[in-house]
């Protein structure tokens, strides 16, 4: 079973088509990144899977459970970080995983448990009884981190999740991903090309709200080789993605 | 419909304590006992009256609910839409109705601490006389039930925009017109050239006559109703914008 099932994604905004039938799947222990310019479709399109927007057209599924006739169960599977890591200032780092542990209907047990998970793994004992708005951007985004990972979800959807980090809070994020990759279905959006081929199996890249192109990294290197010599990723990001906006 | 109490609960104890986390509860509850204590005495005559009773004190709190409301509901979900939370919160396995009463009681619950300390004015009417504990009682019922109203309606406008000041300003006028429908001015505008039925279901939709009515002392249905329906309405109204403007 694929965790993330997409097909046909449409999504218009007063005339402009944001997102243009995209399709996408992602099976267990995948880390896909979900590539493209600025105002491609790529956070309307995360959007959708999540079901926090309704698509014109298409169909999205979590773990199984269409995410708009069963939203409720397709939720419980997913731990999202939305763009900009927004969170409740007014709580302490502690206050609002815990908040949001119970929301999500963990028991008092399970939840100390797992809140002793996040202090080590995503590393915020430094900052636990702070409040949130109090906190560096670096910890803010690990606190968005935190939240999507307080249940243990098979499948994680996280937009930009390493946007204004620094390089070495950068590279933890990438550890961390690493680490909890087996097992789940990890969708990941981001500018940084590097990153991309640090941790994804696979790449997406969307244009103009279609997709472009879907492969493994490798692979996506090897086609556009020329002389039997790859080009970086940049290369042909700018080639794919350049010329479709022209 | 299926409802989850844990929710509704969570969200309330999270609304209820991010009252008390910025000074706006300080400021709010101030600001409302030196209105409702200053108004009652100078401009109501408290101790000119000569009698032990709230009415001056009540009298003002349609006046002072219309401003007040607005400013306890306008953050409710104006700042989920600004901060971007609301991305989060309705990702999460909850149902949209969960979190529109889990914020809507908390708004309420917050009110009724504020007018648990005015009750100071009650402790004083009853050591200067024997001040009607009935009227006194349903005057505070009513006034609660009124203050659920008006913040039903601000919490219902708080959702279709993400500038508090937008939600402040708009809710104030709809409780504006609201409060004002009983009067005569507008009354005696209609009355050139509406037809009767209209003009009386405009009084009886007014929240003054309404509320009046109850600070007199019988806890009467129709305003029970009007305030109590008022609140499900709006609140249901809540529902539909937030499952149907998630963006923006």
């Amino acid at each position: 079973m694929q965790l993330v099932q997409a097909s046909g994604l449409v999504k218009t905004f007063s005339r402009l088509r944001a997102v243009d039938g995209v399709s996408l799947e992602v099976s267990r222990g995948e880390v896909v990144g979900f590539l493209g310019p600025n105002g491609a479709g790529k956070s309307t399109t995360m959007k959708m899977l999540t079901g926090f927007l309704e698509p014109d057209a298409g169909t999205a599924s979590i773990a199984g459970h269409d995410v708009f006739a069963d939203p409720i169960a397709a939720r419980r599977h997913l731990g999202y970080l939305p763009e900009g890591a927004p969170a409740y200032g007014d709580m302490t780092v502690a206050d609002f995983l815990a908040f949001v542990g119970r929301m999500r209907g963990l028991s008092s047990a399970m939840l100390g448990e797992r809140l002793a998970e996040m202090v080590e793994r995503v590393n915020l004992a430094a900052v636990w009884n702070r409040p949130i708005d109090a906190l560096s951007k670096g910890f803010k985004r690990r606190v968005g981190i935190a939240q999507a990972l307080i249940h243990d979800p098979e499948v994680l959807i996280l937009d930009e999740p390493t946007d204004g980090l620094d390089p070495n809070q950068k590279h933890d994020m990438r550890e961390l991903i690493a680490a909890i990759a087996p097992g789940k279905a990890i969708v990941i959006s981001t500018h940084i090309l590097e990153e991309v081929e640090a941790i994804c199996s696979r790449v997406v890249i969307i244009a103009e709200g279609k997709v472009v192109a879907d492969a493994t990294p490798t692979a996506l290197l090897d086609a556009a080789a020329v002389d039997g010599k790859r080009p970086t990723l940049e290369t042909v990001f700018r080639s794919i993605t350049g010329s479709k906006a022209a | 419909m299926k409802t989850s109490f844990r929710t509704i609960a969570l969200v309330f104890g999270r609304e209820f304590r991010a009252y008390f986390a910025t000074p706006l509860a300080a400021v709010f509850l101030l600001v409302f006992l030196a209105l409702s204590a200053g108004l009652a005495f100078f401009a109501g005559g408290f101790f000119e009256r000569g009698q032990a009773d709230l009415g001056p004190f009540f009298a003002w709190h349609p006046w002072l609910f219309l401003i007040l409301m607005p400013a306890i509901g306008m953050r409710l979900w104006a700042d989920e839409r600004r901060s971007g939370v609301i991305e989060l919160l309705m990702t999460l396995p909850v149902r949209a109705h969960e979190v529109v009463i889990g914020k809507f009681l908390a708004g309420w619950a917050f009110t009724a601490v504020a007018l648990v300390l005015t009750m100071s004015f009650w402790l004083v009417t009853l050591y200067l006389g024997s001040p009607d504990n009935g009227i006194v009682l349903a005057s505070y019922i009513g006034s609660f039930l009124m203050a659920g109203a008006f913040l039903a309606i601000s919490a219902c406008i708080s959702a279709m925009t993400k500038n508090q000041v937008i939600a402040f300003i708009l809710a104030a006028i709809v409780s504006f017109l609201l409060v004002m429908s009983g009067t005569n001015l507008v009354l005696a505008a209609l009355r050139g050239w509406a037809p009767a039925f209209v003009v009386d279901l405009v009084q009886s939709l007014s929240f003054i006559t309404n509320f009046d009515r109850l600070t007199r002392g019988v806890l009467e249905a129709p305003a029970v109703i009007l305030f109590l329906s008022t609140i499900v309405l709006a609140l249901w109204i809540n529902v539909q914008v937030v499952d149907a403007k998630k963006a923006a």
